[in-house]
């Protein structure tokens, strides 16, 4: 017991500084992709949500390809593939070779994924905020883009907030994916821990403890920001 | 006789290009160039040896079915994985279910706490608790001291272990939720009517909980294919463990895409499957689901 208290001590013997890293850079990823996402995510539901056929079409056709891919294919596909495209388009110029950054395809593969499932919900509350809003909005002379700002945003937000959450613990937990392709995450470090003390029970214990730590932060937040957005709402007793 | 309304003026059509429409046609048109490209690419250089050497490994169809003695790879494996987890899950699921809904403290604690841990944690890292933390000195010792080393030496098992226990997690809360979705009123109206418990529960509760469960379960299957991906890692051959040996002895990256189309085929024909199955199965009470 003392011996595991030791090798999780933040100090030169002890794991827990490496961990603390690789925790970091999983958060950090996390948080990196989530305004990346909605903001797909959001022009998607936009599309899907148009009169336009063909951007609606265009749309659907973004989600089932996201929706329906594994996310440690679509990993792989950003990867190798972005990889592949972008040195294609690099010998154009030069010759130097190009390297896509684990960090950045994550992002990429991430992003597109919770954009897809996140998009579906865009999509529930577009329909769900009535017409009457959009014309309201006008009646008070606002731009279209005001009406979206200051009526639809707020709404939008208040309805989509519980699927929003979901997919943000997803997101969370699927991050460790980018292990895979050798981005130290949190679960990258643990491995190279457990390659060096040979203690695999032990440290995948306390990475999984971790990773429920931070499903735990992220909750008690989303409850806090959904108190906040449902402020405005009249109470129900 | 009253004058007839003046009839409103119609609509006036819109024509030529409005912004969308041009944002539109500029993004189809980027599918299509995009979809063209995908079939050029793995048509023009397509190389039959390859194709015929890969393919089958992919797919798994290298052993003949029932076949014992030859380990099945790619799609077959695939779906024994998911075949797998989503039986043993299933039954798993039902006590959790139970103790997450019955009034004992310990069992609903225990059921709260097996549930949060494994929705709160990913998957890759529980797969790599199981198969990794098995082989730890003292927890090997132990196994093979009762005769259960050959369970965790072996990948296979150990995948479906962990998709078992992290699927039975997510279908607990589905068929809690279900039942705890099926009205007040049934039960009371069945009180009223003098049905038992057991009565009420096996003829009221369970058939219209199984309709509440139908979408969220045809989810969860599609989950799990795509989360079946996750036993690559730990040395598995499913279609993805298959693909990524394929590419990593070819360096061609038509395999990638070979697989991702396999993926959504998949998918695709099993959302369809479920959408009539699900018209099928509730066109006697006008029931529908929000997609």
């Amino acid at each position: 017991m003392g011996n595991a208290l030791h090798l999780l001590s933040f100090g030169p013997g002890g794991w827990g500084d490496e961990l603390a890293i690789g925790a970091w850079v999983t958060v950090r990823l996390a948080l990196a992709t989530l305004p990346f996402g909605l903001l797909l995510g959001l022009a998607v539901a936009l599309a899907k949500n148009s009169k336009q056929p063909s951007l609606v079409l265009a749309g659907n056709i973004y989600t089932t390809i996201f929706r329906g891919l594994p996310e440690l294919l679509t990993l792989f596909l950003v990867y190798y593939g972005g990889q592949i495209v972008i040195q294609k388009i690099a010998n154009l110029f030069t010759s130097t070779h190009v390297e896509v950054n684990g960090f950045v395809a994550g992002m990429v593969a991430l992003g597109f994924v919770f954009s897809a499932f996140s998009s579906e919900a865009f999509l529930g509350a577009f329909k769900a905020i009535s017409h009457g809003q959009y014309e309201a909005g006008h009646a008070l002379g606002l731009s279209t883009f005001q009406t979206f700002r200051l009526i639809i945003l707020p709404q939008l937000i208040r309805l989509t907030l519980p699927t929003i959450s979901n997919l943000w613990l997803i997101l969370l937990k699927d991050t460790s994916l980018v292990s895979v392709i050798a981005y130290d995450d949190l679960l990258r470090k643990t491995f190279i821990a457990v390659g060096v003390t040979k203690l695999p029970m032990l440290f995948f214990s306390v990475t999984c403890l971790i990773y429920l730590v931070l499903s735990m932060i992220s909750s008690t937040g989303l409850t806090a920001i959904d108190r906040r957005v449902r402020r405005g709402e009249a109470r129900r007793s | 006789m009253t004058v007839p309304h003046e009839a409103p003026p119609a609509k006036r059509r819109v024509t030529g290009f409005t912004a969308g429409r041009t944002t539109g046609w500029v993004i189809m048109g980027l599918w299509i160039v995009l979809g063209c490209e995908l079939v050029w690419k793995l048509t023009s250089d397509f190389d039959p040896a390859f194709f015929f050497k890969y393919m089958p490994k992919l797919l798994g169809t290298e052993c003949a079915p029932f076949h014992w003695g030859c380990s099945p790879e790619g799609l077959v494996m695939t779906l024994i994985l998911v075949a797998f987890s989503m039986t043993i899950g299933g039954v798993l699921a039902i006590p959790i279910a139970l103790g997450r809904m019955s009034n004992n403290k310990l069992a609903s604690s225990l059921s709260y706490f097996y549930v949060y841990f494994f929705r709160g944690t990913p998957l890759l890292a529980q797969t790599f608790l199981i198969y990794y933390g098995a082989g730890q000195e003292s927890l090997r010792m132990w196994f093979q001291h009762i005769n259960m080393w050959w369970f965790f030496r072996d990948a296979f098992y150990c995948c479906v272990l962990a998709f078992s226990l992290n699927e039975s997690a997510y279908l607990a809360e589905i068929v809690r939720g279900a039942i705890e979705g099926v009205p007040q009123g049934q039960r009371e109206a069945a009180k009223s009517l003098g049905l038992s418990k057991g009565v009420t529960f096996w003829k009221i509760i369970v058939p219209q909980a199984m309709i509440i469960a139908l979408r969220p379960f045809g989810n969860e299957i599609i989950l799990m294919i795509k989360a079946s991906a996750v036993a690559s890692v730990v040395t598995v051959f499913d279609l993805m463990g298959a693909t990524r040996l394929a590419f990593a002895r070819s360096f061609n990256f038509d395999v990638y895409l070979w697989a991702a189309l396999i993926y959504l085929a998949m998918v695709e024909i099993l959302r369809r499957i479920w959408d009539k199955l699900e018209i099928r199965l509730t066109s006697h009470i006008g029931y529908r689901s929000s997609k």
